[in-house]
């Protein structure tokens, strides 16, 4: 390597701004004022005290939760953003038209899919599950509330390494699979890569600890009577989810370090020369890729199955079959990694067995659409904004899944590989089949969070837009995919392309609505807070545990823990019209303490990726060194939690 | 334009197409069916709010998505054997091609004929052609859409793609794996002729002044975008499994070259 690294500030210097794009410049300049905007906005108000007291240091699994929920959102609009450049650059760049220089339009595609996968879907999901796990198990809080700041602020500092990358260097340009040997530092050097390194590394370990969290909360935690096979169906997916971050997220963190050592230490791990082999590098990456799929999608199911029984006023439909399908899907997901590479030339005999376990889990997934339909079946339905959601996800599910197991033959897969067509399916799952559900269940969960449902006019035309959005924007994708046209093409020479590309442009106009109609019905239904309070502990005639609680339930969640004997305890108690038995409290509630440890750990770890990233030694060592100290320290505290005393709006219903 | 694989692969994806819409459509209706009628304004509608479990319907949902599969699964099997990248196709002895991935550029070798072009591959239509493809660079995917069929193109590693034309007539065939700036227009013309057009092919590229060697296969070799075509009127033997041992130092890249590393 030639370039010079100065001890103090590494490879790091006035060439690192963004002065080669005008859009470039332009995403640096929004990024910094948002972010001054932020600090101003809370030093206007006073809040600074509020925010470090009652959020950043909280160790509430509510307050974590919601936390996540405001990453996803922001980083939704960001990636958001890529993917409106993106769609409004191939509406134009017949025979290379377009705005967008190819450099640019490289790093938009690899932060929009890094963005969306790590930076929005997984902090939305883990959110969710933070928020409402231990409220429907009827927990006081996780088993370690602590290392689940710490999860946090771990997927934060990823978040924030990939929010950096626009305003001080670049992005990778490689995609968000980072395939390598284009992602070594013979074809990219510069630290692009490395930021997509770091952040996926920083961010995973932080999952990974959420899924050791999860686990030990809802196989420990679970309150009196509250059996597995009592559990709501939402905390099953949790669990089946958490299951598969335990083992699926290792690979990653793996195989993203030995990407690292071969681009700053220069071993061979992938490298085209000195023995390397990018094949290991794609079987890894997927053997943790193919599971996070549905790590992603497992709790959106849970979601609509909580969401379709409540909409519904009926139980949910075949529950043990609805269990043992995600147990399936969830074991299945680790046996068919391999068709992310039918195109690398096995043999026929390995291509069509990874093909046929990829079908085989189409068989517990079209039992859960059965069960959802069947449970809409001589129900009383109502249309609030989750299960819209809920409706369109089932309508458009099918057809992603119809394309997946088109994907998931060998022969057609030959011909589909990289083409939009297969864009269109895995957007097709992730839209309509987790986003949808993550959108549905922050609605249907947001009263019990804050004591006032969201408006519902709003929710319905946030639902209209996207589903109509995504319709227009993606079904254009699978048919210019069977005419041939790759994923990732910054310009192309095609005219058939151009009609069905401007469509899918105009689809992302509708999906950006949706996503204004989101911010407007969050800015209205807080103004019309007082007259959306009505009925907050109940708002939808909810069935499981978690409605039982006042709205926001107090840090505890429950001042006398629910003895459960049934599923949907809830609703028995309301039919039945005798409240949920408790355990009576026999000595004061402790709660955890607040605690500076998961954003000084947070912190640390975006010092060790932004010093690695660009060879800033010193600030590396610090960081690991700060991550040590605050461990051993910690090992120290005795006093980690304080006594609570449940008196005024412990809100038992 | 079109040739046997592409074309059993079309018919594959319309089989198995039509198969799953007998489910899917029914689905999407049901969904549709179900939310109308029995919305919470319809009084006339039956309610039963607890009845959560039927053995008949769970047998369905459970017998009725399995069979589906298991449909698609000897399909998967049959065809998957049937159209495998690797298996010689019948019709004669195939017509040897060897493609090497550039930046961004592609390296045809005829080694039959002692032959080599840049972004021009000529092939005798209906007649079988059997490609072996590398990389130089990063990874690429080889792909002719209208003849069906992809491969990855990977340095250091020989992978196979058989197909075939029908007819005499001009397509286009790319790069689908990104892999850098000059992706996009990493494509090339695919000239299927009669045998007759094919043998005057190879002799106009025969008298091309240009010969592929070590010095213009480094010339070659420098990143460019939309290169024209070349035509080099002679390629050493073993040319392309010198490429694959002299881009790794991997012992099973050295075995694959072990007959034919002669220069």
């Amino acid at each position: 390597m030639t370039e010079d690294i100065s001890p103090l500030l590494g490879r790091l210097g006035p060439d690192a701004l963004p002065l080669y794009s005008w859009v470039a410049m332009g995403g640096a300049m929004v990024t910094v004022a948002g972010g001054l905007g932020f600090l101003a906005i809370v030093t206007w108000l006073g809040k600074w005290r509020e925010l470090w007291s009652g959020w950043i240091t909280s160790v509430d699994h509510k307050r974590i939760g919601i936390m996540y929920i405001v990453l996803a959102l922001i980083m939704l609009i960001r990636g958001f953003v890529d993917a409106i450049m993106m769609r409004l650059q191939q509406a134009l760049a017949m025979d290379g038209g377009g705005y967008l220089p190819p450099e640019h339009f490289e790093q938009i595609f690899s932060s929009h899919g890094t963005i969306m996968i790590f930076f929005m879907a997984m902090p939305f999901v883990t959110g969710l599950m933070n928020f409402a796990v231990p409220l429907q198990i009827g927990a006081r809080d996780v088993a370690f509330p602590v290392m689940n700041s710490i999860s946090f602020w771990l997927t934060a500092a990823g978040a924030g390494l990939v929010l950096v990358s626009l305003v001080i260097g670049k992005f990778s340009t490689a995609g968000w699979t980072g395939y390598p040997p284009y992602s070594g530092v013979q074809f990219t050097p510069g630290v692009g890569v490395d930021y997509w390194i770091w952040a996926v590394l920083v961010s995973g370990v932080g999952s990974t600890l959420t899924g050791i969290n999860f686990v030990v909360t809802i196989l420990r935690k679970r309150t009196t009577g509250m059996t597995l096979m009592h559990m709501p169906m939402f905390t099953w997916t949790a669990l089946c989810s958490s299951i598969l971050i335990v083992f699926a997220f290792p690979a990653l963190t793996v195989v993203t370090a030995m990407l690292a050592l071969d681009r700053t230490v220069g071993t061979h791990f992938f490298t085209n020369d000195g023995g390397g082999n990018v094949m290991n590098f794609m079987n890894l990456f997927w053997i943790w890729g193919h599971p996070e799929v549905y790590i992603l999608i497992l709790p959106a199911f849970g979601i609509f199955s909580e969401v379709v029984a409540t909409f519904s006023s009926k139980r949910l439909f075949g529950y043990p079959s609805l269990v043992y399908a995600t147990m399936v899907i969830a074991v299945l997901s680790f046996t068919v990694w391999l068709h992310h590479f039918f195109t690398m030339g096995a043999g026929a005999n390995v291509n069509a067995i990874f093909g046929i376990a990829t079908m085989v889990i189409a068989v517990p997934t079209g039992v859960k659409v059965f069960d959802w339909l069947f449970t809409m079946y001589r129900g009383r339905i109502r249309f609030e904004p989750p299960m819209l959601f809920t409706l369109g996800f089932m309508c458009l599910f099918v057809v992603g899944g119809m394309s997946g197991v088109l994907l998931a033959i060998p022969p057609i897969n030959y011909a589909t590989h990289n083409t939009t067509f297969l864009v269109a399916h895995f957007h097709n799952m992730i839209i309509p089949g987790a986003l949808f559900g993550y959108v549905a269940g922050y609605m249907y969960w947001f009263p019990k969070a804050f004591g006032f449902r969201l408006d519902r006019n709003w929710g319905a035309r946030a639902f209209w837009f996207w589903f109509t959005g995504f319709i227009l924007a993606f079904m254009p994708l699978y048919v210019i995919g069977l005419m041939g046209m790759p994923r990732r093409m910054e310009s192309y020479a095609n005219p058939d392309w151009q009609p069905w590309l401007i469509i899918a442009f105009l689809g992302a106009c509708l999906i950006l609505l949706g996503i204004v109609s989101l911010g407007i019905q969050l800015w209205v239904s807080v103004r019309d807070r007082v007259r959306l309070a009505a009925e907050a502990d109940d708002p939808w005639d909810g069935r499981t545990l978690e409605w039982s609680t006042s709205s926001p339930p107090p840090a505890w969640n429950y001042t006398e823990l629910p003895i459960v004997s049934v599923r949907d305890s809830f609703h028995e108690a309301k039919l039945t019209g005798k409240p949920i038995p408790t355990a009576p409290l026999t000595a004061s509630i402790h709660v955890p303490r607040n605690t500076a440890v998961g954003p000084v750990i947070g912190f640390a770890g975006f010092c060790v990726g932004f010093g690695v990233i660009w060879f800033i030694w010193w600030l590396a060592a610090v960081g690991l060194a700060l991550v040590a100290t605050t461990l051993i320290a910690r090992s120290f505290a005795d006093d980690t939690e304080s006594e609570a005393f449940p008196g005024r709006g412990t809100g038992i219903s | 334009m079109t040739g046997p694989i592409a074309e059993a692969e079309k018919l594959l994806l319309l089989k198995a197409s039509g198969l799953m819409l007998l489910v899917v459509v029914p689905v999407i209706l049901m969904a549709l069916a179900f939310a109308w009628r029995y919305r919470a304004t319809n009084d006339r509608a039956a309610y039963s709010p607890d009845w959560d479990r039927s053995r008949v319907v769970e047998i369905t949902v459970w017998g009725i998505p399995a069979i589906m599969v298991g449909l698609l699964a000897t399909m998967v099997w049959d065809k998957t054997h049937a159209l495998d990248p690797y298996k010689p196709l019948p019709g004669g002895e195939p017509l040897l091609v060897q493609a090497v991935a550039l930046n961004w550029k592609w390296l045809f070798i005829y080694p039959d004929h002692g032959i080599a072009t840049v972004n021009e591959l000529a092939i005798p239509a209906d007649r079988p052609v059997s490609f072996r493809v590398t990389s130089q660079v990063a990874m690429n995917s080889f792909i002719i859409p209208d003849l069906g069929g992809q491969i990855y193109a990977m340095a250091g590693m020989e992978t196979q793609l058989n197909l075939q034309a029908n007819e005499p007539g001009k397509m286009q065939g790319r790069n689908m794996q990104f892999s850098g700036t000059g992706f996009p227009q990493q494509t090339f013309d695919v000239l299927a002729m009669t045998e007759a057009d094919f043998d005057g092919w190879i002799e106009r590229v025969r008298a091309s002044d240009q010969a592929l060697d070590d010095r213009s296969f480094a010339e070659i070799s420098q990143p460019s975008i939309a290169a024209p075509v070349t035509y080099f009127a002679s390629a050493p033997q073993g040319f392309f499994a010198g490429l694959l041992a002299g881009s790794a130092d991997m012992p099973h890249a050295a075995d694959t070259t072990a007959e034919g590393a002669g220069n």
